[in-house]
């Protein structure tokens, strides 16, 4: 694989006592490049969809606008601290109790400035649920602690999980002495990825077969729940040319090693797709044994 | 606009009582109890303390404020006080039975008919759980419940629940005109009627437990089957634990009527238990319509 | 205006009533200014080890790879540390605030239901010992997260009935509290104080109070059915019985999201009642006021699914919840802007209380702007079950409902006391406290946007040095926190004498500057007459 986009496999992380890069960093406001995803470290990813894209842009406008209401609101507090202080011999007009005008002028204003932030919100809340025609899917089932995918329409029969890797999870036992730093992409690498073409809606059908897990890759702007008994729809199409390792994590709270089970994603043309694809086939026919699948969802979950 | 400088005398403010911390311990060992019951680290008798220290809280704890009220130290403002507790009180009671009503509304509408494809979640059927129909009353598709097939049967409406609505909706009535006959001074209405109201409550109770072992022993209708089962039990079963509270409650006021207490002007303890039995039968309507006939 | 022309008869009162002697003062108590001592004592214990838990969490989140504690008690510490914040530090020191100053500022004699008083504080300090005795039963305390969803839940060990039963019992106590609250407000009024008159704390409170009688209940309903869930075999929250596990989300969270409210509005009602004082004139828009808080509160009961976004919902539910979400931004805004025209063309002084509510107002503002943030859908997929909402929920937290509790105490304090505090200190205190908060919480937005999730353990070496940052930030504010202790145990202990005003300015509303400081064991027992 070439193209490694939304990876930053270097370790190359400036050395030194970690606490004094630290206080370094919060002196400059700035912090290392992240290697989870193409996020700079300290805003949100552009990501490689364009659904995080459209994430992204109302992010910002969302951001800016609040930031220019703060500027204002802070600006006129500021001032008045600064002017009315009494040590500066303000007097108190203690006439100035209340004026309708102003009220309903600083009621109408938020009111128009949140209606013109929730119109693009609610387009995009549109496409994001848009999972017609989908062109690939994928069931995706969580476990305690891991991943399970599940290929149908041109990967049927595809079937893996996907754990934390073993280097990862040596080094993040306590007291493992092995620090972190020296293993690759710790505690975001498996030992099995999921594969998916680019340029391809990609549908996930996520369900879960203990408790509640989130499926979250931040570069394709992708979070969904993965709910006991229930499926959940999510979809994604990765640019192309943007082909690369993406990593996320599992998003919501499901016990002991909820921070141990990370999802990476290996998007690839849809030519090395196809090629995956049957090398995977070929791989489950060679393999003596058919791989046994779960057990019904129904029997596990129905003992409690 | 209330205002305490109304009545003559002074707003009653107890100097001490020993009761709150006593209530506190018993709310303790009964939990307690319960929790070394239910991990199994005690038999059941472990909840024996904490009842009857309960039992023996309401009564002193009764005791002492109605000892207060008949030597007169509460005046109009403590007897505002005490009606707009119950009233607000009554309100929590209401929002207690709404979370259970909502779990019922959202089973009905939400989770079962999504369980069976309904809405966005056609995958849901497919996926997990392709031969579930989902109608109402259900089980889930999984079919829990204590029959091997996983069938049950719902109580009928028209039979002891239309009976037990009947005798709800009298004793009702019956609490009410035991209300205008202490207004009106007739003690020996007052008593005849109130006997009668507590005594249709204790009935309801009563029937309400042939139903259920009717549920329990020949519908294959248990907590356990299901939402179906869940929801019924669960608000028909707090429903009868007001119930039985409630009709405690109006024994013991008859028993202060038969003590003599209570004036045509003067009855809060009275009335705050007919208020209390008239939200019992309110929440007993709801349940009628949601739980058994609808 | 409320002025009460009474107010030197009050307590030239003919009863000889002394607090009782010894320990039985406290267990025995009916008296509105002791259960009120009782409940800000309880709470700052709480405040101390909930609080320590945090150590805990910032001390292993201080660099990545697991150095302190394993995962199951780190996600116990994120969990109770929550529980304890929110049950056992804000809402009670909320509730010991309501007992001493509505009373006096309304003119009252007492509570409305004084022996009910005493029951919902004894309470407290039971379910609490239930709460954290959790860490010695076979399983050790619950780790789901302070939301409890199942099934996570549902895992719980042996700790789980004492979980539900100490929530059941933090309920009871809240209820009757709220109860005695909107009583004591409705029917102990002095005459001539009706609600337009009635002070800004007292009015935050009354609305705070149906909330909690609103809601409270239901919190108790829906851990009522995780208890039956886990041993009575009902299906509420399970597929296979036709349950679901995110109806439990939806019960929890009509109850959570109230609950954020309940948490903030009182403090909108200290700051309301400091900054007219130090800015020594009137509260601006003391009317719009009220309307913003009663609007805030009408409309926490129909946002809760901005809590749920990523757990799917139809597409109208989205756009339902986030519309009248970002509608809350307006009676917020409306009360901001107030505050800010309250101080406006004033004559400030910068003593703590007014300290502490000018960081409210800037902080508050920030994690209002980034709750406003969240609520945006799409964008709230992206920040959703990261730092970025743990960051938001500090900011209203810490320096919102937190500084408003200090701001509050500090304000009242000389009238509890009779004794002025060592300014000095609380300044330093405040400085600490206002320096500290941002470098703890202000890097979690970075930390969140970047992609680190909440409730980990660990993490990956990316997000090391903002981790750190954080880490320092917190082990500094909380030792600061040492500070306000201090200055507490000082002041009841001595100091200059407080005069009846305590602060000079003008005090628009509330009948407890009427009152010599401290103020008497038995404070109105004739009522005042309010012009
Ligand atoms: C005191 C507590 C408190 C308060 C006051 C708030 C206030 C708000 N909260 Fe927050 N919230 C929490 C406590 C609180 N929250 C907690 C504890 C959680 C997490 C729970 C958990 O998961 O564990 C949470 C989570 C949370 C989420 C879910 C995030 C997620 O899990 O994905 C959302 C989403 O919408 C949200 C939104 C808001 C909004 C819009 C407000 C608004 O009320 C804010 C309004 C204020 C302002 C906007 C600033 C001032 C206004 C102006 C200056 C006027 C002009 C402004 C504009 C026009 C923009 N909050
Ligand atoms: C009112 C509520 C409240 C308050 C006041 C706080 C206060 C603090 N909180 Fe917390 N917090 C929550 C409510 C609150 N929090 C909630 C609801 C969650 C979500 C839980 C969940 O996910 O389920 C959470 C989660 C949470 C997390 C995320 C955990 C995770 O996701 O895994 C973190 C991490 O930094 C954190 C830190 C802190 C810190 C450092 C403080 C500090 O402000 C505390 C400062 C106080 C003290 C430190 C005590 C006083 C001082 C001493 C005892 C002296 C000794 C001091 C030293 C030795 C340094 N909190
Ligand atoms: Cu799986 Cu968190
Ligand atoms: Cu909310």
């Amino acid at each position: 694989m070439s193209v490694t986009r939304g990876d930053n496999d270097d370790n190359s992380r400036p050395r030194g006592p970690a606490w004094a890069r630290a206080l370094c960093l919060a002196a400059l406001g700035l912090a290392t490049n992240a290697g989870a995803n193409t996020s700079n470290g300290y805003n949100l990813p552009l990501g490689v969809t364009s659904l995080s894209r459209d994430i992204y842009a109302l992010h910002m406008e969302v951001f800016w606008v609040c930031v220019g209401i703060a500027v204002a609101v802070f600006g006129v507090m500021i001032y008045a601290l600064v002017k009315f202080r009494r040590s500066q011999g303000a007097i108190p007009d203690t006439e100035m109790v209340h004026s309708t005008k102003v009220e309903i002028i600083w009621t109408i204003i938020p009111v128009v400035i949140l209606v013109v932030m929730a119109i693009p919100a609610a387009k995009v809340i549109l496409m994001m649920e848009d999972t017609r025609n989908s062109e690939l899917s994928i069931r995706v089932t969580a476990y305690q602690w891991k991943w399970q995918y599940q290929y149908m329409d041109a990967g049927e029969g595809i079937n893996f999980f996907s754990t934390l890797a073993r280097d990862s999870n040596f080094a993040r036992q306590l007291h493992s002495g092995i620090d972190p730093a020296t293993v690759p992409n710790y505690l975001l690498e498996v030992d099995k990825p999921m594969v998916i073409p680019s340029g391809t809606k990609v549908r996930l059908l996520l369900t879960s077969q203990d408790v509640i897990h989130a499926w979250w890759v931040p570069d394709f702007g992708a979070k969904r729940s993965a709910i006991p008994g229930f499926v959940n729809e999510l979809w994604f199409r990765v640019d192309p040319g943007k082909e690369g390792i993406y990593r996320g994590q599992c998003a919501a709270l499901c016990g002991r090693d909820h921070g141990f089970m990370p999802i990476v994603v290996d998007v690839r043309t849809p030519d090395d797709f196809k090629k995956w694809v049957e090398e995977q086939k070929t791989a489950v026919k060679q393999a003596a044994a058919p791989a046994s699948d779960p057990p019904p969802s129904a029997q596990l979950l129905s003992t409690h | 606009m209330a205002q305490a400088h109304a009545d003559a005398e002074k707003y009653y403010v107890p100097h001490s009582s020993p009761w709150p911390i006593y209530g506190s311990i018993t709310l303790f060992t009964l939990m307690a109890g319960a929790i070394a019951t239910l991990d199994e680290w005690l038999p059941v008798w472990s909840l024996i303390p904490g009842a009857v220290m309960l039992a023996l809280l309401f009564i002193f704890w009764f005791h002492t404020v109605i000892g207060e009220n008949q030597k007169g130290m509460y005046n109009m403002a403590v007897d505002r006080s005490f009606r707009m507790g119950m009233m607000w009180f009554i309100f929590s009671e209401v929002m207690f039975f709404a979370a259970f009503f909502g779990a019922l509304f959202y089973a009905r509408s939400l989770s079962v008919p999504w369980l069976s494809g309904h809405g966005t979640k056609i995958f849901t059927k497919l996926l997990l759980w392709n031969d579930y129909g989902g109608a109402w009353p259900s089980n889930g598709p999984s079919t829990l419940g204590p029959r091997a097939n996983g069938s049950f049967e719902t109580v009928s409406a028209l039979g002891l629940p239309a009976i037990n609505t009947a005798i709800l909706l009298t004793s009702s009535i019956t609490v009410t005109i035991a209300h205008h006959a202490l207004i009106a001074g007739h003690r020996t209405q007052l008593k005849i009627f109130l006997a009668l109201t507590f005594l249709l409550g204790f009935t309801f109770v009563g029937f309400q437990a042939v139903e259920y072992h009717e549920a329990y022993t020949e519908l294959g209708l248990q907590l356990g089957t299901g939402i179906y089962g869940s929801t019924f039990f669960m608000l028909t079963g707090f429903h009868g634990m007001h119930v039985t509270l409630g009709a405690i409650m109006l024994t013991v006021i008859w028993f202060r009527v038969m003590k003599g207490h209570f004036t045509p002007q003067r009855h809060f303890g009275f009335e705050a238990v007919a208020w209390y039995w008239h939200f019992v039968d309110v929440v007993w309507l709801g349940l009628f319509i949601f739980v058994y006939w609808l | 205006m409320a002025n009460a022309h009474s107010s030197d008869t009050a307590h030239h009162d003919d009863h000889h009533d002394e607090p009782a002697k010894g320990i039985k003062r406290w267990l025995f108590a009916t008296n509105h200014k002791d259960i009120g001592t009782m409940y800000l004592v309880f709470s700052l214990i709480m405040f101390f080890i909930g609080g320590a838990m945090a150590m805990v969490i910032r001390a292993e989140l201080f660099q990545p790879g697991l150095q302190l504690v394993d995962p199951v008690f780190f996600n116990q510490m994120t969990t109770n540390h929550a529980l304890i914040m929110i049950f056992g530090a804000v809402m009670p020191a909320f509730v010991g605030l309501a007992n001493w100053m509505i009373p006096l500022q309304i003119g009252a004699p007492d509570m409305a239901l004084p022996r009910m008083n005493n029951f919902s504080f004894w309470i407290l300090p039971f379910a609490f010992t239930l709460l954290l005795s959790t860490l010695f039963v076979p399983g050790g305390m619950a780790a789901g997260g302070w939301t409890l969803y199942p099934p996570l839940s549902l895992q719980t060990g042996d700790s789980f009935p004492m979980l539900i039963f100490a929530i059941h019992m933090m309920g009871i106590s809240s209820i009757m509290g709220a109860i005695n609250v909107i009583v004591t407000i409705m029917n102990m009024r002095a005459p001539g104080m009706n609600l337009l008159k009635m002070p800004l704390f007292t009015w935050s409170w009354l609305i705070t109070a149906y909330l909690l009688i609103a809601v409270m209940p239901v919190l108790a309903g829906a851990v009522t059915m995780l208890l039956t869930d886990h041993f009575f075999k009902t299906s509420f929250f399970n597929a296979a019985g036709g349950g679901d596990p995110v109806m439990f989300e939806h019960i929890f969270w009509f109850f959570g999201h109230p609950e954020v409210y309940i948490m903030i509005l009182p403090a909108f009602g200290i700051i309301s009642e400091i900054l007219p004082t130090f800015s020594r004139k009137p509260l601006f828009g003391a009317t719009s006021m009220i309307y913003a808080i009663a609007s805030i509160a009408f409309l926490s009961f129909i946002v809760w699914g901005h809590h749920m976004f990523a757990d799917g919902m139809p597409v109208a539910a989205q756009l339902f919840y986030m519309m009248s979400t970002m509608l809350i931004a307006v009676p917020t805004g409306v009360k901001v802007f107030n505050w800010t025209a309250t101080m406006w063309r004033g004559s400030l002084s910068f003593e703590p209380p007014m300290l502490f509510a000018i960081a409210f107002l800037f902080l508050f503002s920030i994690g209002g702007f980034s709750g406003l943030m969240l609520a945006i859908v799409p964008a709230d997929f992206q920040y959703n079950q990261t730092y970025f909402v743990v960051a938001h929920f500090h900011y209203v937290l810490v320096p919102g409902a937190i500084f408003g509790i200090m701001a509050g105490v500090y304000y009242w304090l000389p009238k509890w006391t009779g004794h002025m505090y060592s300014m000095g200190l609380a300044k330093t205190h405040f400085w600490l406290s206002a320096i500290f908060v941002n470098v703890l919480f202000f890097p979690q937005h970075f930390l969140g946007l970047a992609g680190m999730p909440r409730r980990i353990p660990d993490y990956a070496v990316q997000f090391t040095d903002w981790n750190m940052v954080s880490s320092i930030g917190g082990f500094a504010f909380g030792l600061s926190q040492i500070l306000f202790a201090v200055v507490i145990i000082q002041c009841a202990r001595g100091g200059k004498k407080a005069t009846a005003v305590v602060w000079e300015g003008t005090h628009p509303t509330g009948l407890e500057w009427t009152l010599p400081s401290p103020a008497p064991y038995h404070s109105f027992t004739t009522a005042p007459e309010v012009r």
